[in-house]
């Protein structure tokens, strides 16, 4: 019956009510953090332990509305303005990532190429469906560029450090992130590509449901971490846990993409290994800056809003993701 | 104009404004910070609440700002500067256009260093901020300290590189009875250091 319903509906209507079903969780949920918040905690251990989880909760919430939000506005107005969002998302990660890498000022030249020519080319590369030269702008052509402007600059103190973090900063904000609008454009055989939108949902989701699994398999079985010096909570146990369940939910929800069952459980697959791995990587970077989230500590100093935290696991899936259905399917 | 400036500079740089040791309040105040670029005015006037920035005033080197008519035109209609002679003219006192616009009730936003350092630490305080301090007794003294703007913009380059910077205020600072010069001039830079690390 729900079934048939679903089918009969245009493509336009199904994405739709999918955002229809997304905004009724993201209410339940604030509701539900609403009713929490009407009780004061008292200040007993208790109270002060149910007051940081309701402020963790409503972070949590916050974030996922704002991310839902722009993803509708992006849906409803078209990819056009959906890719150019995703500039604009890349551009306020790429201004964490450089605030906490140490540039001096002969990297001044390099940082207006980065930001003003590099990131809106690449994601005009997107928009206009250059695709070819789209996967290989940024590390054939930029990664040539950006030293020899900072060469140019004549200043060699700690020049391989400074222009390796450059180069991170563009790839993972700007090149991974450029991927997420690309699946928007993907023309598959016997496929609505009006519907591509859910292929980007469902992209985020299985990405973020691993993350979540993980977080909390961790959290539950308390295990001793893989690499303490970089993470904490990061042991392959709880790490296997969240790929495999969010893998699975990859497969079940194989109707709402181009794929069949399996083919999605392994592109979901793909996609929670490279985004939670890519997570880790970034973790260890930011070990490296002395600092344990992008906003943490130094939010009070730069005012970071941890964006980066959110949205690096997704920058690393993306590209990856991506460049394996492409091949997959030969498009 | 000032709205559009506005958006640009948090688009850039964030512009965040972290109060510590005292609340952002009208009334009369003469905030004093470190100076590491020209921008450190603009900074600090987007840091400010939309209330307290009309009646505050950031003091501007005459030379530099009105080198052209945009910058003469940014200064006076949108900031509101107070320009100030860097290079000493005979017997005309420096401190005369800041007098007067304390004079006038305005708070003013003053860089003691005097000129722009690019060390770790700001340079040794001149004396302005002392004889306005004994001069003006009611006025709250503020230190502040601007962080990361140099590299928004570092001396030489025309366009501005999106980096995150926040200006700290902190706690306000008491001219003490009788207090010597030096001690006290030393006293306001070093609360100004300590709000690096809060």
């Amino acid at each position: 019956m729900i079934n048939r319903f679903i089918l009969g509906l245009t493509s336009g209507q199904q994405v739709g009510l999918l955002f229809v079903l997304v905004f009724g969780l993201l209410l339940i949920g604030s509701i539900v953090g609403f009713a929490r918040s009407i009780r004061e905690p008292g200040d007993d251990p208790a109270g002060q332990a149910r007051r940081a989880n309701l402020k963790n909760f409503n972070s949590v919430l916050r974030t996922s509305w704002f991310m839902v939000a722009v993803f509708w506005v992006g849906w409803a107005s078209g990819e056009r303005v959906a890719t150019a969002l995703f500039g604009i998302v890349s551009f306020f990660a790429l201004r964490e990532f450089i605030t906490l890498s140490p540039t001096r000022r002969g990297d001044h030249r390099s940082l207006v190429l980065a930001f003003f020519v590099v990131l809106p080319v690449q994601f005009w590369l997107v928009a206009t469906e250059h695709f070819d030269l789209f996967t290989v702008f940024i590390p054939v052509y930029v990664f040539l560029a950006i030293p020899v402007v900072s060469a140019l600059a004549d200043d060699p103190q700690r020049f391989l450090e400074r222009n390796a973090k450059l180069q991170w900063g563009i790839m993972v904000c700007v090149y991974g992130m450029s991927h997420v609008p690309a699946l928007l454009l993907l023309d598959f055989p016997d496929w609505d590509s009006d519907k591509n939108a859910f292929l980007v949902f469902f992209l985020v989701f299985v990405v973020q449901g691993c993350m979540v699994v993980q977080h909390a398999a961790s959290r539950k079985l308390k295990r001793a971490p893989s690499a303490p010096h970089i993470s904490q909570s990061f042991n392959w146990a709880s790490w296997a846990i969240g790929v495999g369940v969010a893998s699975f939910l990859g497969g079940v929800f194989s109707a709402i993409t181009p794929f069949k069952p399996g083919q999605a459980l392994a592109m979901a697959f793909i996609a929670c290994v490279a985004g939670s791995l890519g997570h880790l990587v970034m973790k260890a970077l930011k070990r490296d800056r002395g600092v344990t989230n992008w906003a943490g500590d130094v939010a009070s100093v730069t005012g970071a809003s941890g964006l980066l935290d959110r949205v690096d696991a997704l920058c690393f899936a993306a590209p990856v993701f991506f460049h394996s259905v492409r091949w997959y399917f030969d498009l | 104009m000032s709205w559009f400036l506005l958006g640009l500079i948090r688009v850039l740089t964030g512009a965040q404004a972290r109060w510590y040791g005292c609340p952002p309040k009208a009334e009369q105040r003469i905030y004093f910070a470190n100076h590491q670029s020209h921008a450190d005015l603009v900074m600090i006037w987007a840091a400010l609440p939309k209330e307290l920035r009309g009646i505050t005033r950031a003091i501007a080197a005459k030379d530099y700002w009105t080198k052209t008519p945009f910058k003469q035109w940014i200064t006076t209609a949108v900031f509101n500067v107070i320009y100030v002679d860097r290079a000493k003219t005979g017997e005309q006192d420096p401190l005369e256009p800041l007098i007067e616009a304390l004079s006038h009730g305005d708070s003013v936003i003053l860089f003691p260093e005097g000129t722009r350092g690019n060390a770790e630490e700001p340079q040794s305080f001149k004396a302005g901020l002392y004889n306005l301090a004994l001069k003006f007794p009611n006025v709250v003294l503020v230190p502040a300290w601007i962080n990361n703007v140099q590299r928004v913009m570092p001396k030489g380059e025309v366009v501005p590189v999106p980096i995150l910077c926040s200006v700290t205020f902190g706690a306000p600072l008491q001219l003490r009875e009788g207090e010597d010069r030096r001690v006290f001039l030393d006293r306001a830079r070093a609360a100004v250091i300590a709000l690096r690390d809060v």
